[in-house]
């Protein structure tokens, strides 16, 4: 049940132009994916036909663009699988949803010598705002440690989640392309009496999230990995643990009352939408998330899994022992990103002389230096696929990378 | 638009393949530092033996891109041996050089040219064609940037 990736890609504007007189060949969605025309439709018609602030006029097009703002919340919600549209707070991406939880969970609910338990593939949004906590509050930060196979070790899990409140690991790897277990590892989290937060960035576009299976606590996405604009993403948390957190950010909207001498927050999920939101990226992520359901994420992840296995062979084949692959060699429980480093030439310098033949890839550490220290490198070159890549996309990055590999021979 | 012979010259391959000065020097009496570019992980590592106001040795170290690495092995190769205000004199002539082109391309403000007068660059003018590419910009300048921040420890702690 695979899909016209020709038709797919006939959908965004952007891949119709050459860079250094080439075919465009985007290879960087792990970072940011490229838009529909309906995302960018969508996003323009609200602007010019129904946009207003939302919850505040009594007038016909605020109510029109109000609408269109709770539209996109219970239409993320059903993207989710979630009970219900309350339990879904906009925010700009997974890095604000997972200091929301940092800054208004977390310091409601741990103190010193509590013990967060992290992973070693995580990306710095789902680490920093826990050391910063751990640097005032003297929490203890754990974390569990990498296979040879780039696959979470859970060997010991049960130890290191002995005595943890909080149990926040990703649901894809950004750098490695390895698609964790969630459902085992929130169990084993809730096993030993901790939340579990999910960092669902790389998942979400790329597989069907359902809550209901995962039966996590907290679940951060971001809007424009999955072929929506910048600057909206969500957080998904239960709805008592919503109820029972205080404020994040204090401001408009976010209020009930507010006096001389105090305020009385909103009602979940407003009570964490502090100030305008982004309402015409909301819009944008809800005509996202409908071409995504109407490709069916079920095809695109049979898409992605077949591109992976071919990308991987080819890699293999034509470059054998030159090239290094960090992350799981099969195709099972594995995404499309893929990360390499070719003996001797760095990665940056790869990236330079493939984007002169139109190929863009991401070079560096990836916001993951802890995993970067892990698996012993500075960087690696990373190349990661969507629904709009295809085989001759794969092609087009052997050839480059073949090229970069003589452009720099010794 | 620039092509990659504009980055990549041979000079820059050269030092890139064979860097010059790589190693290290015991610490004290030499002064170690490190640079880091946060965006993209390249790192520097140099070793400065600073004695009587002159560069008498430099060892480098660290890990990075042709473009960062050959830099550190062309300011190694220049300041060795050089009078202190030589190297800070070469410091700015180099930022001047890289910063040249940005002013150009942004279309205001003369060129700082005092700061390569009287300057001999050598091979370093290899490096000019890194502006053309303004995200590895950083890349060149890293070495530079830290051996001004060693210079500038080094002159604190020794007397």
């Amino acid at each position: 049940m695979s899909f016209d990736v020709a038709r797919v890609q006939a959908d965004f504007p952007i891949l119709k132009r050459q860079v250094h007189g080439k075919r465009l060949v985007y290879l960087d969605s792990a970072s940011s994916s490229q838009k529909p025309v309906a995302v960018l439709d969508a996003m323009d018609r609200l602007y010019r036909e129904s946009y207003a602030n939302v919850h505040r006029g009594v007038y016909a097009i605020s109510e029109e663009a109000t609408a269109a703002y709770e539209g996109a919340r219970a239409r993320v919600a059903r993207f989710l699988g979630a009970a219900s549209p309350s339990e879904v707070v906009f925010t700009r991406n997974v890095t604000e949803a997972i200091n929301l939880v940092a800054y208004s969970w977390a310091r409601s609910h741990l103190a010193a010598g509590d013990v967060i338990v992290l992973t070693e593939l995580e990306h710095h949004a789902n680490v920093v705002p826990w050391h910063i906590l751990a640097a005032e509050r003297g929490v203890e930060l754990r974390w569990v440690p990498l296979t040879d196979d780039f696959r979470l070790d859970t060997s010991n899990l049960g130890r290191l989640l002995d005595g943890a409140k909080l149990f926040a690991f990703s649901a894809a790897s950004n750098v490695l392309g390895t698609i964790n277990d969630v459902p085992a590892l929130v169990d084993a989290a809730h096993a030993a009496g901790a939340l579990a937060l999910v960092d669902a960035a790389q998942f979400a576009p790329h597989r069907r999230l359902d809550l209901a299976t995962w039966d996590a606590d907290f679940v951060g996405i971001t809007g424009h990995k999955m072929l929506g604009p910048t600057a909206i993403g969500a957080l998904w948390a239960r709805a008592e643990l919503l109820d029972a957190m205080p404020p994040f950010l204090g401001g408009g909207e976010m209020i009930r009352d507010v006096r001389q001498d105090g305020f009385t927050p909103n009602e979940v999920p407003w009570k964490f939408e502090a100030g305008t939101m982004p309402i015409a990226e909301a819009v944008g992520l809800t005509a996202a998330v409908d071409y995504l359901e109407a490709i069916g994420m079920d095809a695109v992840a049979e898409h992605e899994v077949d591109l992976t296995a071919y990308a991987l062979r080819a890699l293999e084949d034509r470059f054998g022992d030159r090239i290094t692959i960090y992350g799981p060699r099969s195709v099972e429980q594995r995404g499309a990103t893929i990360s390499f480093n070719f003996e001797g030439i760095h990665a940056h310098d790869i990236s330079q002389v493939v984007d002169e033949h139109g190929v863009c890839v991401r070079a560096g550490h990836h916001c993951a230096k802890p995993l970067m220290r892990v698996i012993g490198v500075a960087a690696t070159t990373r190349a990661s696929m969507y629904v709009y890549n295809d085989e001759a996309d794969v092609d087009a990055l052997v050839e480059a990378l073949a090229a970069a590999e003589r452009f720099f021979a010794i | 638009m620039p092509g990659l012979e504009d980055l990549y010259r041979e000079i820059i391959l050269d030092h890139y393949r064979a860097p010059r000065n790589r190693g290290e020097l015991p610490v004290p009496p030499a002064h170690k530092v490190e640079g880091f570019n946060p965006l993209c992980g390249d790192e520097v590592v140099l070793y400065l033996d600073v004695d009587d106001g002159v560069v008498r040795d430099v060892r480098t170290g660290g890990q990075g891109c042709s473009i960062s690495q050959a830099s550190t092995s062309m300011m190694s190769a220049a300041v060795k041996g050089q009078p202190i205000d030589d190297a800070r004199q070469l410091i700015r002539a180099f930022k001047a050089l890289m910063s040249i082109h940005e002013s150009k391309l942004e279309g205001d403000g003369e060129p700082d040219e005092h700061a390569l007068d009287g300057v001999r660059l050598g091979d370093l003018e290899a490096l000019q064609g890194v502006v053309k590419f303004p995200v590895r910009i950083k890349c060149a300048t890293l070495a530079w940037n830290t051996l001004e921040q060693g210079l500038d420890e080094s002159s604190t702690t020794t007397v």
